[in-house]
């Protein structure tokens, strides 16, 4: 039987590589030139090196373009990286930051039909359509989760429950009621709400659900099963940072080969995170977009810290807009445990794949000469022996197979049920106890 | 056969007393109990009263636990009366995965495990000895 792919705008979102290349030079050329003119910043850095607007002719003169990172937005804290006036912008977000100031984006009219667009292509790639019925449980507010879902959720002509997050029970509530077919929110929310109607024993049939939509963080493909099992839903992985606009930068459509995209919007690279070089397709490295068509807050090469890969290869759903590989993890969340480098959603992919350790799990860094790595788990009820060398086979195939995967010895430990902090936004999984010994 | 409930339990301050707390809250008497343990968690092994209602309540309380049977056997209070058991298992090719005793009046109860239960049962039960079943939880 065919697959069914739904496009919110199907010209654009069918173009091909070369019309797509095409869009995207002229698009590149005239940002170049917005951002020289309008943004201090950028007119200095230019400056600074001998770069001129004019010597950007072609997609591949981009790498002559410096990077932009982070901690330049906090040194332009709140408004200086605004292309425009206050008067111009119509809304502000700022990032989840959890260290520091937050990052602060601004909007003007054109951005936030533009961020609606790119939200309704989102959510409609995975078949979501004016028939659903979407609970939006991200938050609503600074973050930019909820809105972003709200405004394209509604453009496609769905019907939105701007629940927000928190209070599982209302959730549920609300689901069963209202019939909601679609979920969004982050996965690891989605888990906690598959948990809690575990516990009290509801029954996965009441509900409606047939997809859902998570992101702000990162998670694995088997995480994927355990929420798919859990909640018998196909769930689908988005991408977005408010720094480029919030949700809505890409997204998986319904083949889950990769989040596609919207090139017309972004242009994508892999850069090496230590050197800055440009990656080819097919190699590993951090995710850098510049924005093509951005009013208020337009960047040029901005450096994610997000590990993927891309393919520009057309996908089984017709569309040519790149795809990144499920993001693997964060530069700076890389854990370098003697030496060898972590990714703890590698951790958490390797750990799903064993049976009887549960979803709920936390990796602790310390260190006393050298550093130990630990690795706390929650076994599942079916797993829990009365007899210890039951239970001390289970951990030492998990240590054997953590080592045979990540080359990397970790002590594994056994936690009561409920006793690993579960999280309503995004997750807090790993422990860093090294930091205050250094 | 008798029902025993094993509970996981972290090998913490307090922890026990979290637990044992919870038990005598809902009348719950211990006819017997064991722990194994390990540097992070221990596994404490319980013949109750009333394992139905325990089960529920620990289950009620997010516990990990489970049920096992195991083989209750009433002996002599005196010398002797444990190596009678633990030879009849060896010499029968048995082994003993884990064992712990209770007393009543005027007699000790051995409560072992297995690995295959039904042939001890067999073989105790042909030696004449009182294996118990629920007049366990009267105890």
């Amino acid at each position: 039987m065919a697959k069914r792919y739904e496009y919110w705008n199907k010209e654009m979102e069918l173009k091909n590589r070369k019309e797509l290349d095409e869009i995207q030079t002229k698009r590149l050329r005239a940002i170049v030139k917005y951002c020289y003119e309008k943004v201090p910043f950028y007119n200095k850095r230019f400056k600074e090196i001998g770069l001129h607007p004019d010597d950007i002719k072609t997609k591949e003169d981009i790498v002559k373009i410096p990077i932009t990172k982070k901690q330049d937005l906090r040194d332009n804290y709140p408004f200086g990286m605004f292309a425009v006036p206050l008067t111009e912008i119509v809304r502000i977000h700022a990032s989840s930051g959890t260290t520091g100031k937050p990052t602060v984006v601004g909007y003007t009219k054109n951005d936030i039909e533009t961020w609606t667009e790119l939200m309704a292509r989102t959510i409609m790639a995975p078949n979501v359509t004016k028939e659903d019925i979407v609970q939006n449980a991200y938050g609503y507010g600074l973050f930019t989760g909820g809105l972003g879902f709200h405004y394209g959720a509604e453009r496609i002509g769905a019907t939105v429950i701007p629940i927000s997050g928190g209070n599982t029970e209302r959730q549920i509530l609300i689901m069963q009621d209202f019939k909601s077919t679609v979920l969004t929110c982050t996965p690891s929310y989605s888990l906690f709400i598959a948990e809690y109607m575990k516990n009290q024993d509801i029954d996965i049939e009441s509900l409606s659900l047939r997809v859902g939509i998570f992101g702000a963080e990162p998670w694995s493909d088997s995480l994927r099963k355990k929420i798919e099992d859990a909640l018998h839903i196909d769930a689908i992985d988005i991408y977005g940072l408010s720094e480029l606009c919030g949700p809505g930068v890409s997204v998986e459509c319904p083949e889950k080969a990769g989040l596609h995209i919207w090139e017309d919007h972004f242009i994508p690279e892999i850069i090496n995170p230590e050197t800055s070089e440009q990656l080819g397709e097919d190699e590993q490295g951090a995710l850098v977009f510049t924005t093509l068509t951005k009013e208020g807050i337009p960047l040029l090469r901005y450096l994610t810290n997000d590990i993927s890969i891309l393919n520009y290869e057309k996908c089984n759903c017709g569309r040519w807009h790149a795809r990144m590989k499920k993001v693997i993890g964060r530069a700076d969340d890389m854990l370098i445990v003697r030496g060898i480098n972590v990714f703890p959603s590698e951790v958490e992919y390797q750990l799903m794949k064993i049976p009887g350790v549960s979803e709920n799990y936390q990796i602790i860094v310390d260190r006393d000469i050298l550093d130990i790595l630990t690795i706390r788990v929650e076994v599942t009820p079916e797993y829990f022996s009365d007899k210890i060398s039951d239970m001390e086979a289970l951990k030492d195939k998990i240590e054997k197979h953590l080592k045979a995967n990540l080359q990397i010895h970790a002590n594994v430990e056994f936690a009561a049920p409920g006793s690993i902090e579960r999280s309503i936004g995004k997750a807090k999984r790993v422990i860093d106890l090294r930091k205050d010994k250094i | 056969m008798v029902r025993q409930l094993s509970v996981f339990l972290p090998n913490k301050p307090g922890i026990l007393a979290i637990f044992t707390e919870l038990l005598g809250k809902n009348s719950i008497n211990i006819r017997a109990l064991t722990v194994a343990d390990t540097a992070d968690y221990g596994i404490l092994r319980i013949i109750v009263d009333d394992p139905t209602k325990c089960l529920n309540v620990l289950k009620e309380a997010n516990y990990l636990v489970s049920e096992t049977e195991v083989i209750a056997v009433e002996v002599e209070d005196k010398p002797g009366a444990l190596h009678q058991i633990a030879k009849l298992m060896g010499d029968n090719g048995i082994n003993i995965e884990y064992i712990y005793s209770t007393l009543k009046a005027g007699a000790a109860v051995i409560l072992i495990r297995v690995n295959k239960p039904e042939k001890a049962l067999e073989l105790l039960k042909k030696e004449s000895f009182k294996v118990l079943g629920d007049e366990i939880y009267k105890i």
